[in-house]
């Protein structure tokens, strides 16, 4: 980059050149406006965060019926709000570590059944509470009681006891878990003053805004809070709008009603990539969409024919036509490179010959029925009728039946013996397998039963050597590859789209979209 | 007089004889509904004991029957009940919503009525001329594209391109009048679109139906001016069909544009129903369908009434 291209890059970025004089002159020293606008948003990026200003963020998922209380979060604005006023214990670092968040520092014993988490000296909740080691024993303790209502109650079955001592908790499980600290981060175990057992949904916790405006599915607005203890938080009021239809929300990025939103189309990105002054980000991430059989239930039962399945289907073509090339080929397993503790697995490829021949092989007669509807993933509908052509070319007859999104979740998913459905995926293999494959999950959606890879799924939480973990999750991967009546067609990208006016957006964030839910705490408004 | 008084109270009476038998066949209708509110409520993430415990805490184990008179003693004292998801009670929630939508609905109402009649009586003035022809086609197509796309169209092109007015309208209580107005201005717009065709043709229909009249002729032969003759003869004698549709269609705005709201990001009623209809949240699913069944009564009853009143032979039955 030459000189004059370098001093005009940050004047842009100090805000003393607006950008479309940057853009002009740059192009007239015969810099593309794509290479252009590359090189201000490094700029903008080097001249640090600004502070202040109002950061407006375009979220859908949102509903009127959504509560406050942490434990029942269910939708991406839930978690984008969590992050604003409250904080868990620990949270995943941008590769997919860990770092202390209200905890200052954790440690395992040598067993890992006992952890020991020492809270943050100094940290004050927004009302003005210190925050105590009491507060986080007590959190734990509404989010695993019986009579709790959390979400996060599945991954705190394990625990015994908690309780606090001086300015640590110290957390007692029946089985050791290597993995704690990173079930400790789930968004719904926001530390809240005695647990939020007072007042579960006042939007009272640890975190860099305090919420200011409230209106259920609708509107949310939220001012810095002065005296948050970390470097998160550069606007000084965020506004999040709920913006449920895709058109309508790209339409108000479009049209600079909104600084960034979540959920771009995979059909749109490219066209909305186009405007100068958007950019598009997709980050890879664990999220999947699958279709799914009981392999207890006929005649899913016969291994054949599943496998004849998971040779009928076409991963590639599904990337290229439902992804729109946001995503990448899944293999039947539900973990990819975005976990831990990943190790490759052997590519499964479309054969449809080695379907059909598995197909003859399983003795079966007639079609197979597939249940799908549109919310069951976006474009899951159509990814069934290719599913169905591809099949064909093996001789299999595979019949689709569309079920209304109404009630999906309930008369269908986990009840169907065969439908379409996505996971959002977890932070880590151990709770990715302990939702779905252990046989006594609750939402052992494959009705996989497999005694050897429940065992190794135990083994392997204690397990605190490294490489031998990751041998033990290579093995299960293969299980639920091979044995399974899982189907993985793909895994999705989450699609962004910010527009010039924010800086400070950081690549392949590991978690959820929108760097991990916390955009609007590190990105920062530049004009 | 008193006649007149005796048919009014015969008309209320009917309307909330209908609106009790509304309200139960709503009651029927949720039941039906598959799902139930606590797995709708946590979702994905449900645990069997979780389920359990919130069935038992929202109290959906007592049989319908006993809900249903619980919900409906409760109504008679003005208390619509509480949320089962959120557990406040709906009649606060329900009213801003309510008035978000009747605030849409007016401004909407005020231009396309007037709008609507004055472009009917138009057409009839030049009956099979140019106007009256560019009058039809124009509202004929409005009304033909879905509402959706002419929102569409019109966020792309008046928000996205010249960016004179918003595409998402959420208003809130610290705008000004002026700045909601702003805020609301395409989906007025495109509301006026929707229901301007419907009114204007009734206006017309009717109007021409009464020029065929002798008195109309004569009032010709006394010379008196083509505009005057429509305004002060044939109007008022073709009240009744135009106010029947024009309720309609203020009926319409007020229930029906649950499109519009999402498409827009309006908070009204339509996404507020919509949301709890999804989660199960049966009081709450209850109170809109009721408000919706009173707002479609209450309209008709007033251009029943309407017609009576501006309509002699009607107000002296033989």
């Amino acid at each position: 980059m030459n000189n004059e291209l370098k001093y005009l890059s940050r004047q842009a970025a100090l805000g003393k050149l607006s950008r479309r004089t940057f853009l002009g002159r740059a192009g007239a020293l015969g810099v593309s406006a794509a290479a252009a606008n590359t090189m201000l948003s490094t700029a903008v990026h080097a001249a640090g965060p600004r502070k202040g200003g109002t950061l407006r963020i375009g979220l859908q998922g949102g509903s009127t019926t959504d509560s406050m209380d942490p434990a029942l979060a269910t939708n991406t604005v839930a978690v984008n709000l969590i992050r604003m006023w409250g904080e868990p214990l620990v949270e995943l670092t941008d590769d997919g570590g860990l770092q202390g968040k209200v905890a200052e520092s954790f440690e395992a014993s040598a067993d890992a059944k006992t952890w020991t988490f020492t809270v943050r000296n100094g940290i004050t909740f927004s009302n003005g509470q210190s925050v105590t080691a009491e507060d986080v024993a007590a959190t734990i303790d509404r989010h695993s009681g019986e009579d709790t209502k959390s979400g996060a109650l599945g991954l705190l079955r394990d625990i015994k006891g908690v309780r606090a001592d001086g300015r640590n908790v110290i957390i007692e499980l029946n089985n050791g878990n290597a993995d704690l600290p990173y079930l400790m981060s789930d968004y719904h175990l926001i530390i809240q003053p005695n647990g939020g057992k007072d007042a579960p949904d006042a939007a009272i916790g640890t975190g860099p805004y305090i919420m200011k405006e409230i209106d259920m599915g609708v509107r949310f607005v939220a001012e810095k809070n002065p005296d948050y203890w970390g470097d998160l938080g550069h606007a000084q009021t965020i506004e999040m709008l709920v913006i449920n239809d895709n058109t309508a929300r790209v339409a108000a990025l479009q049209s600079g009603q909104v600084d960034i939103i979540d959920r771009v189309p995979p059909r749109t990105a490219g066209l909305v990539a186009r405007a100068p002054n958007i950019t598009v980000a997709s980050t890879a991430g664990p999220g999947h969409y699958v279709f799914i059989a009981h392999t207890n239930t006929a005649p899913f039962d016969n291994p054949d024919l599943m496998m004849a399945l998971k040779h009928g289907i076409n991963r590639q073509e599904m990337v290229d036509k439902i992804l729109f090339g946001y995503g990448s080929v899944g293999n039947d397993t539900p973990i990819n490179a975005a976990y831990p503790m990943y190790q490759e697995i052997e590519q499964r490829e479309y054969d449809p010959e080695k379907a059909a021949e598995y197909f003859k092989k399983s003795g079966h007669s007639g079609p197979v029925l597939l249940r799908t509807s549109d919310n069951s993933f976006p474009g899951a509908p159509d990814a069934a009728a290719l599913f169905q052509q591809s099949l064909k070319a093996a001789g299999i007859e595979l019949e689709i039946k569309r079920e209304p999104n109404d009630g999906y979740w309930s008369e269908v998913w986990n009840s169907k013996p065969f439908c379409t459905s996505y996971w959002g995926g977890r932070s880590t293999q151990d709770q990715m397998f302990t939702t779905a494959y252990l046989s006594t999950a609750d939402w052992n959606d494959t009705r996989f039963n497999n005694e050897q890879f429940d065992q190794l799924l135990i083994a392997a939480r204690a397990e605190l050597d490294q490489t031998k973990r990751k041998q033990m999750y290579a093995d299960m991967g293969t299980m639920v590859r091979n044995e399974s009546g899982l189907i993985c067609p793909m895994f999705n990208d989450f699609i962004d789209a910010y527009t010039d006016k924010l800086g400070g957006w950081v690549e392949g964030v590991a978690g959820f979209s929108l760097m991990n839910g916390y955009a609007a705490q590190r990105m920062w408004v530049t004009a | 007089m008193s006649l007149l008084l005796k048919l009014l109270a015969q008309r209320i009476a009917l309307g909330l004889l209908l609106l009790f038998l509304v309200s139960i066949l709503i009651f029927a209708g949720t039941l039906i509904l598959p799902g139930d509110v606590a797995q709708q409520i946590l979702g994905q993430s449900a645990t069997p004991e979780a389920l359990a415990n919130l069935r038992e805490e929202l109290g959906v184990n007592d049989p319908p029957v006993q809900r249903y008179f619980d919900w409906l003693g409760g109504l008679v004292q003005g208390d619509l009940g509480t949320s089962l998801t959120s557990g406040k009670a709906i009649t606060e929630s329900i009213g801003r919503r309510l008035g978000n939508t009747l605030f849409l609905a007016f401004w909407a109402a005020i231009i396309a009525v007037p709008l609507a009649i004055l472009l009917g009586l138009l057409a009839v003035r030049y009956r099979e001329r140019w106007p009256d022809k560019m009058i039809s086609a124009v509202t004929l197509a409005s009304i033909s594209v879905p509402e959706f796309l002419i929102a569409y169209v019109a966020i792309f092109f008046i928000s996205v391109r010249l960016r004179w007015a918003p595409s998402v309208t959420t208003i809130n209580d610290s705008m000004s009048l002026g700045e909601k107005l702003h805020t609301i201005s395409i989906p007025i717009a495109v509301l006026t679109l929707v229901v301007l065709a419907h009114m204007m043709r009734m206006t017309r229909a009717a109007i021409l139906n009464v020029m065929q009249s002798a008195y109309i002729e004569t009032a010709e032969l006394k010379g008196l001016r083509m505009f005057t003759i429509i305004w002060k003869h044939a109007f008022p004698n073709s009240i009744a069909p135009v106010v029947n549709v024009v309720m309609l269609n203020l009926a319409y705005l007020v229930v029906g544009v649950v499109v519009i709201e999402v498409v827009f990001t309006y908070p009204g009623m339509g996404q507020y129903l919509v949301d709890h209809v999804s989660k199960r949240d049966i009081p709450v699913v209850q109170a809109c369908g009721l408000i919706f069944a009173a707002v479609y009564i209450g309209m008709n009853m007033i251009a029943d009434i309407v017609s009576i009143v501006t309509n002699p032979r009607l107000r002296h039955p033989k």
